[in-house]
């Protein structure tokens, strides 16, 4: 395990906003050809750590390697050759509204490389089949589903072939049968392509189909990480409530009655 | 009271912040208009070419509606002033220089941020909002470079263009009104307006549509970039980039005015 090639190295990560510390010391390791799947409940933090790692978020301190570069001390040019190496699927697959579904894909291999347009029209026929989209080329956005949108948003951050890609809650607000859908695509992507990927998920049935490595996040700290057997039979009471969706255990969401009556009586 | 105080700081810090948000987006969209095509990427002509297509054709009936209106205004209104001094026949001087040096330039670019810098900012927000501009980014795609500048260099020609336009229909509503109404003989209407209209007249009115197109675009572009919190926030962010538009438009006026009155132009 450990003599595997690292990808990404998060060391030390704190992230506040507006005073309210976010994530506190996160240290995290993504091995190549990996599935690592980041959960925890809303407000979490997961999120916040997946904005530090693509680098749209700058963290307070820390710092995070994506193949031996620190991320954190690279200026806006010398980051950019980074994230050619990497692709981003948003929760709501955040396709450009303006462009149609051939153009969201073609749009950063027009701009990055200097392919002739018929062999650009040729990779994105590729990346559409990949999702299984091919003939929606001429589609807007607006004319897709939300499942639809999903996948042509995974065949956008695909374009660039890139070896690394992060999924943001990729099957929320899907159907079990397309949230099923996503998950295959994306297990196969991994196998097939040999993708390094990192998921941020709170969708549990996606997590047991998908990880090959779970980190668990509560309130800005990993509190497990392991093989997706390890979580599974883990005994930690928060990963067992986590996994089993009770309200009763020892996250609470709901707030104690202490002082209520003081304060709507004040 | 200490409240008071707090609240007038927070506002004045925030608005210092804002400030310095568009200078820094100006600096960056200069960068990418002057300096990046050539050490970096070039900018998408299409891309430009499609804006100055919506910001400026597009514009073209409105503004020439307002002008031509706001030229007959004048002409009536001046001609009322200038029947007790017997004249009339210098209303088309007024008009011309009038249109040309104020009412032409200002009326267009009011038009314009109404139109065109709440547009801008509409877009730019839900982009914002729902992921768009973050997705750009990870794509190794400058939103500056990317959304800001075609935005920019279409305002920057197209203003000035819609001006010339909108002077000239103000003009020919001002001599329509003068000669079929208030009764002043066509020759001397054309020869007044131009013996009186120097090129300065023009091309002050060119400098002051060029500095408001600027603040168009960039507010536009600020406040679309800055939305957060949803379809309300990118609503309130349309609001504040048209109000501040206007304001600013109207403070530019009075300085650049200011300027070249002071200085004889």
């Amino acid at each position: 395990m450990e003599n595997r090639e690292v990808v990404i190295e998060v060391k030390d990560l704190v992230k506040s906003f507006n005073g309210r510390v976010i994530l506190n010391g996160i240290n995290l390791k993504v091995y190549k050809g990996e599935t690592l799947v980041i959960m925890g409940g809303s407000g979490c933090g997961k999120s916040t750590l997946l904005r530090n790692m693509i680098g749209t978020h700058r963290p307070d301190s820390g710092s995070i390697f994506i193949k031996g570069n620190d991320i954190t001390k690279l200026n806006e040019s010398e980051f950019d050759k980074i994230r050619k190496i990497y692709g981003m699927v948003f929760q709501d697959a955040a396709l450009y509204d303006s462009m149609n579904v051939e153009e969201n894909i073609s749009l950063v291999l027009c701009e990055h490389t200097k392919l002739d347009p018929d062999i650009i029209s040729i990779m994105v026929k590729m990346k559409l089949e990949l999702v299984g989209l091919r003939g929606f080329e001429k589609f807007m956005p607006s004319q897709l589903s939300g499942g639809m949108r999903r996948r042509v948003g995974i065949a956008r951050a695909l374009a660039m072939d890139p070896e690394l890609v992060f999924y943001d809650e990729p099957t929320a607000g899907l159907d079990p049968i397309i949230a099923g859908v996503i998950d295959k695509l994306i297990l196969d992507l991994s196998k097939k392509l040999q993708i390094t990927s990192v998921v941020v998920t709170h969708d549990m049935k996606s997590v047991f189909a998908i990880a090959d490595r779970v980190v668990m996040l509560y309130d800005g700290k990993i509190i497990a990480e392991g093989e997706m057997s390890e979580i599974k039979n883990s005994e930690d009471p928060r990963i067992k409530q986590f996994i089993t969706g009770s309200p009763e255990g020892p996250i609470q969401f709901l707030q104690s009655g202490d002082g209520y009556l003081d304060e709507l009586t004040k | 009271m200490l409240n008071f105080i707090a609240a007038i700081g927070k506002r004045v810090l925030s608005t210092l912040s804002q400030i310095g948000g568009i200078f820094i987006l100006l600096k960056a969209t200069l960068f990418w208009v002057f300096i990046g095509p050539f050490i970096k990427k070039p900018i998408s002509y299409r891309n430009i070419f499609q804006q100055m297509v919506f910001e400026g054709v597009n514009s073209l009936l409105i503004v020439f509606f307002v002008t031509f209106f706001t030229g007959i205004v004048l002409a009536m209104q001046s001609a009322y002033q200038l029947a007790q001094l017997g004249a009339e026949m210098y209303v088309a001087s007024l008009v011309a220089v009038a249109m040309a040096r104020e009412m032409g330039p200002v009326l267009a670019a009011l038009v314009v941020a109404g139109r065109v810098g709440a547009a801008i900012t509409a877009e730019l927000g839900s982009m914002q909002v729902t992921e768009q501009v973050e997705a750009l980014q990870t794509q190794a795609l400058n939103p500056v470079r990317f959304l800001v500048v075609p935005r920019f260099i279409a305002l920057m020609v197209m203003l000035p263009c819609l001006t010339i336009l909108g002077v000239f229909a103000g003009m020919v509503g001002g001599y329509l009104m003068g000669v079929f109404s208030i009764g002043i003989n066509s020759g001397v209407y054309i020869d007044i307006t131009f013996k009186f209209l120097a090129l300065k007249d023009i091309y002050t009115g060119l400098i002051k549509s060029v500095s408001f197109a600027m603040i168009i675009a960039l507010i536009g572009c600020y406040m679309g970039l800055n939305a957060k919190g949803g379809a309300e926030g990118v609503g309130r962010a349309t609001t504040v980039s048209v109000v501040t538009s206007f304001i600013m438009i109207i403070l530019a006026d009075c300085v650049l005015t200011g300027i070249f009155f002071f200085s004889q132009m």
